[in-house]
C-alpha cells in the first residue's frame, strides 16, 4: 500500500527538480503552451533582461481573443492588437506560433493534444485553467496565471504544493449519446462545485475505460470546474491510439520505448488515494445546468428545484439569485424553455466527434427560425477534418454559422457576445452570470443536447429527437 | 516588487461561496472593443475590480455594494466565503483586488490558481476556519481596525481579537522580503541543468527538438 504508487504521483515525483519543503516542490515542465491573452509574459521576461530558457519546450496560439467570423476581411487580424503582440514577441524568443489558418492553430487545449504536444507522463503548463483536459491523456496538466507563465518561461519549472489525492469511480454503462460531458456535470451535481478543491482527481472506473479518447478530454476539461486544479485519467490502448503518430510524438524506437514506460504509468492496484469516490452513472440521461453556477444541474427531463427545502440560507440565496437571473420558475420544466443562441465550442466539445454528433442531429433538420447557431470548430485541423467530411454543409444546410476557430462565445472575450435575457445553449464549460455577454442566460450541456435545442427551438432531448424521427 | 510586512486598515465582508474570477476581474467586452493588450495601469485595474457587482448597467456605482460605501472604499483586507475565486486563471483576479488596495484576503478556501497568483504579488490569500471568519465578518461591518503582521504571522483586530497562522517558510520570506520566485529560482541553475541531463538519458522520448 502505498501513495506513491497513484498515477498522479508517480508522474509528480519523476519531475522533482528541488524540494522546497512543507510540501512543496519546484517541477520540471515538460512542455508550455502560452495563449494570446498571457503575450505581455514575454514582455515582462524582457524587461527584466531574461531568455526563454527552453524555446524548442514552449509554443504558443491566439485563440482567447481572435474572430471567428467566416467572412472578416480582416483575415490575419493584424489589427487585433493580442494576435500581433504574440507574433512579434514569440519571432523574437524564437518560439514556435502557430499562426491563424495553420495546422496547429485553435483553440489551446484543442490543438496541444491533437498535435501531440501534451503526450501520456509528461508535465505540461498553460496558462489558462482548463489545462487540466490534457491530464486525459495521463499527463500531468495544470493551469497557470501570468507571474508563473513567466517563471516558467525563464526557467523551466514550476513551483507547486502537492495536492492531495481522489479517485472518483465511474462505474455502469453509458447509454449511447451520453459522454464525458453529461459524466463531469453529473459529478459536478452530485459532489458539488468545491469538492475538488485542494485534490488531484483521477477518474477511473468501467464506465471510463470504454470512453473515447475526445470524451476524456471533455471530463477531464471541467476538473477545476469542481476545485481540482488537476484532473486525468491512466493511459491506455485508447489513448496510444489516439497519440501515435502526432506531430510531435515519439516515433520509431522512441515510440516503443516510450510506449513501454507510459503502460507503467497507470495507478497500481495497492495505491491509496486520500479520497475516493463511486458513482453509478448506468442510465444516464444528458445533462444540463440551469443556474449560475455548474453544481444547479438536471437531467433535462428533471425541473428546476423547489427552494422552499433549501435550508443552507447562502445556497438558499445563490439559488434564488439564478432563478431570477436566468429567467425561470421554480419547480418549473427546463424542456421546452425558448432558446434564442445555440453554440458548439469550446475547448470542452469542439473536437471532431462532438461536431460528428451534433450533425448527426442536424441532418436533415432546420434551425428553428428564431434561433441563432454556431459551431465554431476547435481548430484548424478540426476545421479542415469537418470539411473533409462535409459537416460543415450539413450544418450549413440547417441554418448553423459555420465558423472558424477560437474560444468565441464560451467567454465572449473577443467581443462575440449574446444579449440580456437571451438563452443560450452552450457547449463551454461556464454558466456563470453575464459570462456570454452582460444579462446572458446561459445553459451548459453536450454538443447532442445543444443542436436538438437550436432545432426544436426550445431546449430538447436529443435521444427523444431520433427516437421520434426513426418512428415516423 | 513591494514587501508585504505588516498591513493594517478596516475590511470589507463579502460572506457569499464561490465567488469567481468573472466575478472579480470581469472581461472588456461587448461594445468596449477587445482586452487592453500589453500590461495594464494600476488605476484602471482598480476601477474594473467586481465590475459587474460594483457598477449598474449604465455604468454608475451600485451604493448597496460594500466597496462603494464609505469607509470600505479603502478596505485593506476583504473577507469572503469558501472556494473564493474559482474559476480562470486570469491574474488580474489577484491583480485587480491589489490595485484596489486590498492586500489580504480571508476565505474559508480558495480557487488554487488564484492562491498562487496572489503570493506571486505579494499578496496574502488567508485560509482561516469558517467560525473565524463568521466573527471576523462582524467586525468588519463594525468597521473595526484589523491588523496583520507577518514577522510573527498573526491577525488582530481592534476589539482584542488574535489569531496566529502558519505559512510555508519560504512564502513567508517571499512576502516579508518582497523577494520574487524567478531570481530564487534562477539560482537553482545548476539543479535544474542536472535534471535535464538526468532525464535526456532515462526518457529520452521526452526530448523535443523544434
Amino acid at each position: 500500500m502505498s501513495v506513491d504508487g497513484t498515477l498522479f504521483n508517480k508522474i509528480w515525483n519523476r519531475h522533482v527538480v528541488a524540494d522546497l519543503g512543507e510540501g512543496f516542490n519546484l517541477l520540471y515542465v515538460d512542455r508550455h503552451v502560452v495563449p494570446d491573452f498571457n503575450g505581455s509574459a514575454f514582455t515582462r521576461l524582457r524587461d527584466r533582461g531574461l531568455k526563454v530558457r527552453k524555446p524548442e519546450l514552449t509554443f504558443a496560439t491566439a485563440d482567447h481573443s481572435v474572430s471567428t467570423d467566416p467572412n472578416t476581411s480582416d483575415v490575419l487580424q493584424i489589427l487585433n492588437p493580442h494576435v500581433q503582440n504574440l507574433r512579434k514577441e514569440t519571432q523574437e524568443f524564437g518560439v514556435k506560433n502557430f499562426d491563424i489558418g495553420q495546422i496547429g492553430h485553435g483553440i489551446v487545449h484543442v490543438i496541444t493534444p491533437e498535435m501531440g504536444i501534451a503526450l501520456p507522463g509528461l508535465t505540461v503548463t498553460i496558462g489558462d485553467s482548463h489545462t487540466c483536459t490534457n491530464g486525459a491523456l495521463g499527463a500531468l496538466a495544470w493551469g497557470v496565471g501570468q507571474g508563473e507563465i513567466v517563471h516558467i518561461l525563464a526557467t523551466q519549472t514550476c513551483v507547486q504544493q502537492k495536492p492531495k489525492t481522489m479517485r472518483v469511480n465511474l462505474e455502469g454503462c453509458l447509454p449511447p449519446g451520453i459522454g464525458g460531458k453529461d459524466l463531469v456535470l453529473f459529478i459536478i451535481g452530485q459532489l458539488g462545485v468545491a469538492a475538488g478543491n485542494g485534490f488531484a482527481v483521477e477518474y477511473a472506473g468501467s464506465a471510463i475505460e470504454s470512453l473515447p479518447m475526445e470524451s476524456r478530454f471533455s471530463l477531464c476539461n471541467m476538473s477545476v470546474e469542481w476545485g481540482a486544479r488537476y484532473g486525468m485519467i491512466a493511459p491506455d490502448q485508447i489513448t496510444f491510439e489516439y497519440v501515435k503518430g502526432r506531430t510531435y510524438a515519439p516515433k520509431e524506437e522512441k515510440w516503443d520505448a516510450a510506449l513501454e514506460d507510459w503502460k507503467s504509468l497507470a495507478t497500481d492496484s495497492d495505491a491509496v488515494f486520500d479520497h475516493e469516490v463511486t458513482l453509478n452513472v448506468t442510465g444516464m440521461k444528458p445533462q444540463i445546468t440551469w443556474g449560475n453556477s455548474l453544481d444547479m444541474v438536471s437531467s433535462i427531463d428533471g425541473r428546476v428545484p423547489f427552494l422552499n427545502n433549501v435550508i443552507d440560507a447562502s445556497q438558499h440565496a445563490n439559488m434564488q439569485a439564478s432563478i431570477s437571473y436566468m429567467g425561470l420558475q421554480e419547480g418549473g420544466e427546463l424542456l421546452g424553455l425558448t432558446v434564442h443562441r445555440v453554440f458548439i465550442g469550446s475547448c470542452t466539445n469542439s473536437r471532431i466527434s462532438d461536431l460528428r454528433a451534433a450533425a448527426a442531429i442536424v441532418k436533415g433538420r432546420k434551425v428553428a427560425a428564431h434561433v441563432k447557431a454556431w459551431v465554431v470548430p476547435g481548430s484548424e485541423m478540426v476545421k479542415r477534418q469537418a470539411q473533409q467530411e462535409g459537416l460543415d454543409k450539413i450544418f450549413l444546410a440547417a441554418g448553423f454559422e459555420w465558423r472558424n476557430p477560437g474560444c468565441s462565445m464560451c467567454l465572449s472575450a473577443n467581443g462575440e457576445t449574446i444579449g440580456p435575457g437571451e438563452r443560450a445553449i452552450s457547449t463551454a464549460n461556464r454558466n456563470f452570470a453575464g459570462r456570454q455577454g452582460p444579462g446572458s442566460r446561459t445553459h451548459i450541456a453536450s454538443p447532442a443536447v445543444a443542436a436538438a435545442s437550436a432545432c426544436a427551438g426550445v431546449i430538447a432531448d436529443p435521444n427523444q429527437m431520433m427516437m421520434q424521427e426513426s418512428r415516423a | 516588487m513591494t514587501a508585504l510586512v505588516t498591513l493594517k486598515g478596516i475590511a470589507a465582508s463579502l460572506m457569499k461561496s464561490d465567488i469567481n474570477t468573472d466575478t472579480i476581474a470581469p472581461l472588456v467586452r461587448a461594445g468596449q472593443g477587445l482586452q487592453p493588450a500589453g500590461i495594464r495601469s494600476s488605476s484602471e485595474l482598480a476601477q474594473r475590480l467586481f465590475g459587474p457587482w460594483r457598477y449598474a448597467t449604465d455604468g454608475q456605482e451600485n451604493p448597496d455594494f460594500v466597496l462603494n460605501k464609505t469607509p470600505f472604499r479603502d478596505a485593506k483586507f476583504l473577507i469572503a466565503g469558501d472556494n473564493f475565486a474559482c474559476g480562470s486563471s486570469r491574474e488580474t483576479a489577484a491583480t485587480m483586488l491589489q490595485a484596489f488596495g486590498i492586500r489580504c484576503i480571508i476565505a474559508p478556501s480558495f480557487g488554487l490558481i488564484f492562491k498562487d497568483n496572489c503570493f506571486r504579488n505579494h499578496m496574502l490569500p488567508l485560509v482561516l476556519q469558517t467560525d473565524d471568519i463568521e466573527k471576523l465578518s462582524i467586525m468588519a461591518e463594525l468597521e473595526e481596525q484589523f491588523t496583520l503582521d507577518l514577522t510573527d504571522c498573526t491577525l488582530k483586530t481592534a476589539s482584542g481579537f488574535e489569531i496566529s497562522f502558519s505559512l510555508p517558510l519560504f512564502r513567508q520570506e517571499m512576502l516579508l522580503k518582497g523577494t520574487d520566485e524567478v531570481s530564487t529560482t534562477l539560482n537553482r541553475e545548476q539543479a535544474i541543468c542536472q535534471f535535464e541531463t538526468v532525464v535526456s538519458k532515462s526518457r529520452p522520448w521526452e526530448q523535443l527538438v523544434g
